[in-house]
């Protein structure tokens, strides 16, 4: 989990892009306000206006009987006949370049799915590999389609950066990992104890924050760089570290014995990760945010990749068939093919198959579920009905 | 074990070349604290040498090497399309024999030196776990070196023009070859990656930063006060920021502030000009240097043949002033070889980018030594190269001896 913890939101230096942009918006539409009428740009430029109106272009949730026609980010999506989705490239089981040169993971599917979504092929997707500094401003400039970067889902990163987070794929949370052979079960034996953390991020605030809460007195013991900071951990420097869960159990599986370290059941802060796009769109975040629901409500329903075309054949459950597109008009509305969660499930497959293979048992990760099981197992995961 | 350690006589000076018994005696245990510094040296380097043995052969699993090396190279060049790569590497290798061989065409064909490194490279040919295409292609370019560095030096010189007019056609020819286009199938330049973004970056940025810094130079000494102006402030302003900075602007920045309707620039392109501008200014220096050591006499005898002021600086200013600086101008272009390991903070996938896109795959996590090792030997490997050629031009043209 190197680059995730770094790519916190920082309030100040966004804020002064922020100015800067709206400052150069508003000319920009000063300049522009004879033509505006027939310019397709400016109407994604203005995007406060597009947002504070959703009736003006948001096709109804309701099964309408007329395919609604693509517009704004979905059209040009068309028309370049390729999604640009911005991830980091450098998490592992998230999304990295495999030995075949293919990017993979578990962000790197969801851009997949969404591909699949609009042009019924997985292929047609162009990562863009992006730094912390650049992921949400790539995603405002219009750079990229989608942001898919293991990104933690915040009220700041809504309201004053500007990005429309989909539904939440990954439940994470900050956590603590000791020797087992230290004895340490709670926090509060961490008293007086060294902590190793990377820096650059809200991890290292978290950490003060939790020992804060309790009163307790640490040492932390800080490194820019996640493997010094496990390496530091392995060499007995520290007595716990502290990086997102599913950091901790990658990083686990990369120490000699991985068995003689355990990760304590504390959970330090909440990182609901999710992907997102640029805010005032509404029709291509409903492509988005309903690409995600079709991964979680296929689990749901038991639908795989493997016996989607049988269940397709032989199911006579209503919910299931509108869910697949053999009736009603699901799909259109969202000016889409009405197939789309066909051809999602049996190319990208579920969630589970998605978690499986990129971060859970399927994976060198092994990755617990967690959290991150459907609602109807005790987890979080759960999908707004189809209809 | 006979020693020489006859009286002084009048004798002519004797044979400095020693036995490596006597050198050692001579310069590593001559007193008591060089024989202790000498033990505790050894012993050290010793142990490192012996720790780092005993990882890379027992601890070490260099799979992730083997099995990735194409992406190390040429990154996420489409497969297919891999013969373009092969071609423009023949180019490359041809036009450099052909130029090595005009370069040393008075020295003897055949230097033990030559011999051990072609030697050396087919060695590594034969080693490295290629396809057995691959391996084939490489030894064909090999003798494709050797055969050209032996017509190079038979070319009569008047085909010194044709040479360097080769060299200029390459540039386009290269660039289709990577882009495509005209025929050829397209390739995203967010798909150049690995060494190849590498080297490409860094033969970009010398090939435009090294023009535009001598025109700086030139801009600073000028007598026009606007030129002069704004070559010393573009310098001073450049050499006042980090790289990092300038990246940041050229990359993040760039784009909040152009209007949506321009589109975006290709983010290698603004990573690119970013590089250039910021070793512009630094090669500016370093060629005012060179420029300042031209004794006045030169320019006022130039002017009294009456050289107009473009003779004057292409004639006799510039190849004084560069010949000079030859040293420090290598060293701006091997630090800014090694720059280009910034654009990976950016999500350009360059040689750094490529190994960290590697390591993230969870069946090679945790082997960054490996990765970082190999990553290092290759920068290495050509900044070497880069010195290297860089003592051999100066010898050439007896930098120390005028």
């Amino acid at each position: 989990m190197n680059s995730r913890p770094s790519l916190r939101f920082k309030p100040q230096s966004t804020n002064v892009l922020r100015n800067w942009l709206s400052i150069s918006t508003i000319a920009l539409l000063t300049a522009l306000a004879g033509c505006a009428a027939s310019n397709n740009q400016s109407q994604t430029a203005s995007s406060p206006a597009a947002s504070a109106s959703p009736a003006a272009s948001s096709p109804a949730a309701s099964a309408s009987p007329v395919q609604v026609e693509p517009t704004g980010l979905l059209a040009q999506v068309l028309s370049r006949s390729k999604i640009i989705c911005g991830t980091s490239g450098k998490v592992p089981g998230f999304s990295f370049v495999n030995t075949q040169g293919e990017y993979s993971g578990f962000d790197v599917d969801i851009c997949r799915a969404v591909a699949v979504a609009v042009f019924n092929d997985p292929s047609k997707v162009e990562f863009r590999q992006l730094s912390a500094a650049q992921r949400f401003t790539s995603s405002q400039t219009g750079s990229i389609d989608i942001i898919s970067q293991t990104a933690t889902v915040t009220i700041s990163r809504e309201s004053t950066v500007g990005v429309a987070f989909g539904p939440v794929i990954l439940y994470d949370g900050q956590g603590l990992m000791v020797k087992k052979n230290s004895g340490i079960t709670k926090i509060e034996q961490l008293a007086g104890k060294s902590v190793c953390v990377q820096t650059g991020s809200t991890t290292i605030l978290n950490l003060t924050d939790q020992f804060r809460k309790r009163g307790i007195a640490y040492k932390p013991v800080s490194f820019d760089d996640n493997n010094a900071t496990f390496a530091a951990y392995q060499q007995g420097r520290c007595e716990a570290v502290t990086a997102d869960r599913s950091g901790l159990v990658s990083n686990r599986s990369k120490l000699p014995n991985p068995d003689e370290h355990t990760i304590l059941d504390i959970v330090l802060s909440k990182e609901p990760l999710a992907p997102g796009v640029k805010q005032g769109d509404p029709q291509w975040a409903n492509v988005l945010n309903w690409v995600v629901y079709v991964l979680i409500q296929a689990d749901e329903f038991g639908i795989t990749s493997k016996n989607v075309d049988q269940i397709a054949q032989s199911t006579k459950d209503p919910d299931i068939r509108r869910f697949l597109g053999l009736e009603g008009d699901l799909g259109k509305g969202l000016a889409l093919k009405n197939d789309y969660a066909l051809q999602v499930i049996k190319q990208i497959g579920n969630y589970s198959e998605v978690y499986d293979r990129n971060l859970g048992k399927d994976s060198p990760l092994k990755l617990e579920r967690g959290p991150n099981k459907l609602w109807t197992d005790g987890g979080l995961l759960y999908s707004p009905p189809f209809r | 074990m006979s020693l020489d350690l006859a009286p002084i006589t009048d004798s002519p000076p004797v044979s400095t070349s020693l036995t490596p018994w006597n050198w050692a005696r001579k310069r590593l245990f001559n007193t008591w604290y060089n024989i202790i510094l000498t033990i505790a040296a050894l012993l050290a380097i010793g142990l490192g040498l012996k720790g780092f043995l005993v990882w890379a052969t027992t601890q070490a699993q260099w799979a992730v090497v083997s099995n990735n090396l194409k992406l190390f190279v040429a990154g996420r060049f489409p497969d297919p399309l891999l013969w373009r790569l092969w071609i423009i590497l023949g180019v490359i290798i041809g036009l450099s024999g052909l130029t090595w061989g005009k370069l040393q065409a008075k020295e003897r064909l055949w230097t033990r030196d030559r011999l051990l490194i072609a030697a050396g490279i087919a060695v590594a040919i034969g080693l490295i776990p290629i396809s057995f295409a691959s391996r084939l292609i490489s030894g064909g370019l090999l003798l494709l070196l050797l055969v050209a560095f032996w017509l190079g030096r038979l070319l009569p010189s008047r085909f010194n023009r044709w040479l360097a007019v080769a060299w200029a056609l390459s540039f386009p020819l290269v660039f289709w070859l990577l882009r495509g286009g005209f025929g050829l199938q397209e390739v995203q330049t967010t798909d150049w990656s690995g060494l190849l973004l590498t080297l490409l970056g860094a033969v970009i940025g010398i090939a435009f930063a090294f023009p535009l810094g001598v025109l700086l130079a030139l801009g600073r000494q000028s007598t026009l006060p606007i030129v002069r102006l704004f070559s010393t402030l573009f310098i001073e302003v450049m050499r006042g920021l980090p790289l990092i900075g300038v990246l940041f602007i050229g990359l993040v920045m760039l784009p909040l502030l152009l209007p949506p309707e321009w589109g975006q620039p290709d983010q290698l392109l603004r990573g690119l000009v970013g590089l250039i501008l910021f070793s512009a200014a630094y090669i500016a220096e370093v060629v005012r240097g060179g420029l300042q050591s031209v004794p006045r006499g030169q320019l006022e005898a130039a002017r009294a043949l009456g050289l107009n002021p473009l003779l004057v600086i292409g004639l006799i200013l510039l190849p004084q002033a560069l010949r000079t600086v030859i040293p420090a101008l290598v060293g701006e272009f091997v630090s800014l070889f090694k720059e280009t390991t910034l654009l990976s903070v950016f999500g350009l996938i360059e040689l750094l980018g490529i190994s960290a896109s590697i390591l993230a795959n969870p069946d090679y996590v945790g082997r960054y030594v490996e990765v970082y090792l190999f990553a290092g030997g290759l920068y290495w490997i050509f900044c070497y190269v880069m010195s290297i050629a860089s003592q051999r031009l100066e010898n050439s043209l007896g930098v120390d001896q005028r």
